[in-house]
């Protein structure tokens, strides 16, 4: 039998340290071997040998929540999960055709949208690198479909940049590269930089402004062929006799500023910004349905908690049915709680002072998303624009273009604003209708001979208005972290909280995913212990 | 110490702040100006969470407090320092307001909404805000 003395594949070494030493020994393992250190995630837990009849409470029903009720049932626990909400899934939303929106104050909006088309509220876009997600995705079979993060033909407007008029983010993203470079080659030909540079390096230095700047003989960044096939021709290369192409024009450095381009250069560079990035076919919320083909009999919908506490037994949540009002508590041995700390901080929780003081710690951010149905896609049509975003420093923040069902007419949705900031709280501040009105007018700045002419009917969801969290993501400080963050982690008695907040990966399903992995992990071991 | 002007918008604070948030939005900083009058501050900023008559709302096992008619408000540093810090789903709003600002909405939320004697000033707000504002730790937002 040679075939056994095959040398082992990095795959199954990995395996074999992954088995052996567990999972940091094979993480350490994985970043020796060269693999991307983008991720904590070194496959799911594996969990196993629960004591019989062990049981686990698990409050929400989150992607944290869920991860953690399907893992723990796989190793054996008596799992049940309680939700608030008549649906699973928490953040991980969308909604469609039919949907009732209803806001904290009782603002009730019902979606018009047609069949297949959606608005993502919450979540979004996944990177490339967030394991965890994409495993689960994967598992439970939800299919995958780029999300267009980078369109170098989509536009970038400032209301004093351009006189108020949006431009290409390719003409002003490769006037910037041009006139740094030739800012650049300027000091290095006139020695200002020779004390910094070696004079090999500033060879090569030049070379390459010339190159990535795109700058002409005499290392200028001017109008020129070159230059065109970067940002764009006058007349684009044809055919036959007329196929000669000519250039366009170049802006100055002073106006390519005025707009600020950096910004979204550097946006892009953003590890969690890159591309390759994902959407599920058919809405974000497809991963949490997904989660709930497994988990959906352990959980109990509609279902508001409202006191919990424990003792040297077990843990207990009291809850009120939402539909029927029926009272009721819930016991078992163990809790992981993934309740947002907005709610958490105004729930009776029987927990230490140092947690409840880190739960009081994490104020939540409050962002705004629309989506506009519109007739036609008239951003393809007339723009050649296919998903990606054109950014504006008005309050809307963006709009941002479907990337799904390219080239298949209206009516879509559109993205009307992804609101932050005094943006945000200003648009979250107004009734639905407002919003949208705010929302048409401040888009129009893009596509004005059609955005309000194409417009049918729109949605919008204030984060700071959804009852069930009050908020869009926990907000740390430097302080708070190293005052708080452990606090908040640990296991307290039998209890743990999971959930984005619970995570230096803020605000993305892979935090939610990553706490709730490490939180059951920790449950399991004192459940062992016990 | 206020740090900036009356007026300037919110970007100019950006500046100020730590590299996590230099976005405001994602992908760029809005223009979006705050104005200084207490009334236009609750309505384009507070009035998202505590609602336009500022009775608040229920949500899942948890509200948002009302203002109109909080006795806690008759404490001064009170709202203040929430402002200044934040608490719960509370934001702390050192990098969207000024120090004149928190005190205008303060102000008219104690006599609007209230009928608290007393007036909050921006030397006050100085002085309570001893601590340098949070600086919000997060390498991975804006989404
Ligand atoms: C605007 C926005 C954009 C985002 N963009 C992205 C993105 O592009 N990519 C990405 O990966 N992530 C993104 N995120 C972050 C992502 O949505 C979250 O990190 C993740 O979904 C959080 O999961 P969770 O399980 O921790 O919390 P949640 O999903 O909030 O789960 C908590 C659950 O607890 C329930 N609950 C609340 N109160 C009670 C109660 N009293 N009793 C019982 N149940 C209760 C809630 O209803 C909810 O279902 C975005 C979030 C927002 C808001
Ligand atoms: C993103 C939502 C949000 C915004 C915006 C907001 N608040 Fe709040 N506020 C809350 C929540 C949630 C609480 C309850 C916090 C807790 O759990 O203790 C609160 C609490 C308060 C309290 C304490 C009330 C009490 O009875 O203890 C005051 C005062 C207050 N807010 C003032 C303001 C002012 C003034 C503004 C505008 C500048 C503002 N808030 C903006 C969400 C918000």
């Amino acid at each position: 039998m040679f075939d056994d003395f095959e040398a082992p594949s990095r795959r199954d070494l990995l395996l074999m340290i992954g088995r052996t030493g567990g999972a940091a020994a094979m993480y350490q393992a994985m970043t020796a071997l060269g693999h991307a250190a983008a991720t904590r995630f070194t496959g799911p837990p594996q969990l196993s040998g629960a004591r019989p009849g062990a049981s686990v409470l698990v409050l929400g029903a989150g992607l944290a929540g869920m991860l953690a009720a399907y893992e723990l049932s796989k190793a054996g626990y008596k799992v049940q999960v309680l939700e608030f909400q008549d649906r699973p899934g928490g953040r991980n939303y969308s909604v469609r055709g039919g949907d009732r929106i209803v806001e904290v104050g009782g603002a009730t909006q019902t979606v018009q949208y047609a069949p297949g088309n959606y608005l993502n509220p919450g979540p979004w876009r996944i990177p490339h690198h967030h394991r965890t997600l994409l495993h689960y995705a994967t598992q439970f079979g939800v299919e995958l479909e780029p999300f267009i993060q980078l369109n170098h033909n989509a536009f970038v407007h400032r209301h004093d940049a351009f006189g108020g008029k949006p431009q290409r983010y390719k003409e002003l993203a490769v006037d910037f590269k041009g006139h740094t470079s030739e800012l650049l080659a300027k000091a290095l030909n006139a020695g200002q930089l020779d004390s910094a540079v070696s004079k090999e390096d500033k060879e090569r230095l030049l070379v390459a402004m010339r190159e990535w700047g795109v700058l002409d003989k005499s290392d200028r960044y001017t109008s020129d062929l070159h230059v065109a096939a970067q940002r764009g021709y006058d007349k684009a290369p044809g055919g036959g006799v007329d196929g000669a192409p000519t250039s366009a024009g170049i802006n100055g450095l002073s106006d390519v500023l005025d707009s600020h381009v950096w910004t979204q250069m550097g946006f892009y560079f953003g590890s969690v910004m890159q591309t390759t990035m994902f959407q599920p076919k058919g809405g974000m919320d497809m991963i949490g349905k997904g989660f709930y083909r497994e988990v959906g009999k352990l959980v109990r919908l509609n279902t508001r908690v409202t006191k919990i506490t424990q003792d040297d037994h077990g843990v207990a949540a009291q809850w009120t049915d939402t539909k029927t009002g029926q009272a009721g508590e819930s016991r078992a041995d163990y809790m992981v709680c993934t309740i947002p700390a907005t709610i958490l901080n105004q729930i009776d929780i029987q927990v230490s002072p140092a947690k409840k003081a880190a739960i009081a710690a994490l104020p939540y951010s409050a962002q705004v998303k629309i989506g506009l149905e519109m007739k036609s896609r008239f951003w393809e049509e007339n723009y050649a624009i296919y998903g990606g975003h054109s950014f504006t420093d008005q309050a809307i923040g963006l709009i941002s273009y479907p990337n799904y069902n390219f080239f298949k007419g209206g009516p879509a949705v559109l993205l009307g604003a992804f609101a932050s900031g005094a943006g945000g709280y200003q648009l979250a501040g107004m009734t639905p209708e407002a919003r949208i009105a705010a929302a048409l007018e401040q888009g129009s700045v893009f596509h004005p001979a059609e955005y309000k002419a194409e417009y049918l009917n729109g949605a919008s969801v204030a984060w700071s208005r959804m009852p069930w969290i009050m908020g869009c993501c926990a907000t740390w400080s430097e302080e708070s972290r190293a005052t708080h963050y452990q606090n908040l982690v640990s296991l307290d008695g039998r209890i743990v909280l999971a959930g984005e907040h619970a995570s230096y990966y803020g605000c993305w399903m892979e935090g939610a995913l990553l706490s709730s992995t490490d939180a059951i992990m920790r449950l399991h071991q004192r459940a062992l212990a016990a | 110490m206020d740090r900036r002007a009356c007026l300037l918008p919110v970007l100019a604070i950006a500046a100020f702040a730590s590299a996590g948030r230099a976005q405001d939005s994602a992908g760029g900083q809005t223009s979006v100006q705050v104005p200084d009058e207490g009334r236009a501050v609750y309505e384009q900023i507070c009035q998202a969470c505590h609602m336009a008559d500022a009775k608040g709302g229920d949500g899942a096992g948890a509200r948002i407090p009302a203002l109109a008619g909080n006795p806690r408000l008759a404490d001064k540093d009170y709202p203040v320092t929430l402002l200044l810090k934040g608490r719960g789903g509370m934001p702390w709003f050192t990098e969207i307001l000024t120090h004149r600002q928190m005190a205008a909405v303060v102000n008219y939320v104690r006599g609007h909404f209230n009928s608290f004697p007393g007036t909050v000033t921006e030397a006050y707000v100085d002085r309570v805000a001893s601590a340098p504002p949070p600086k919000p730790d997060c390498m991975t937002c804006g989404n």
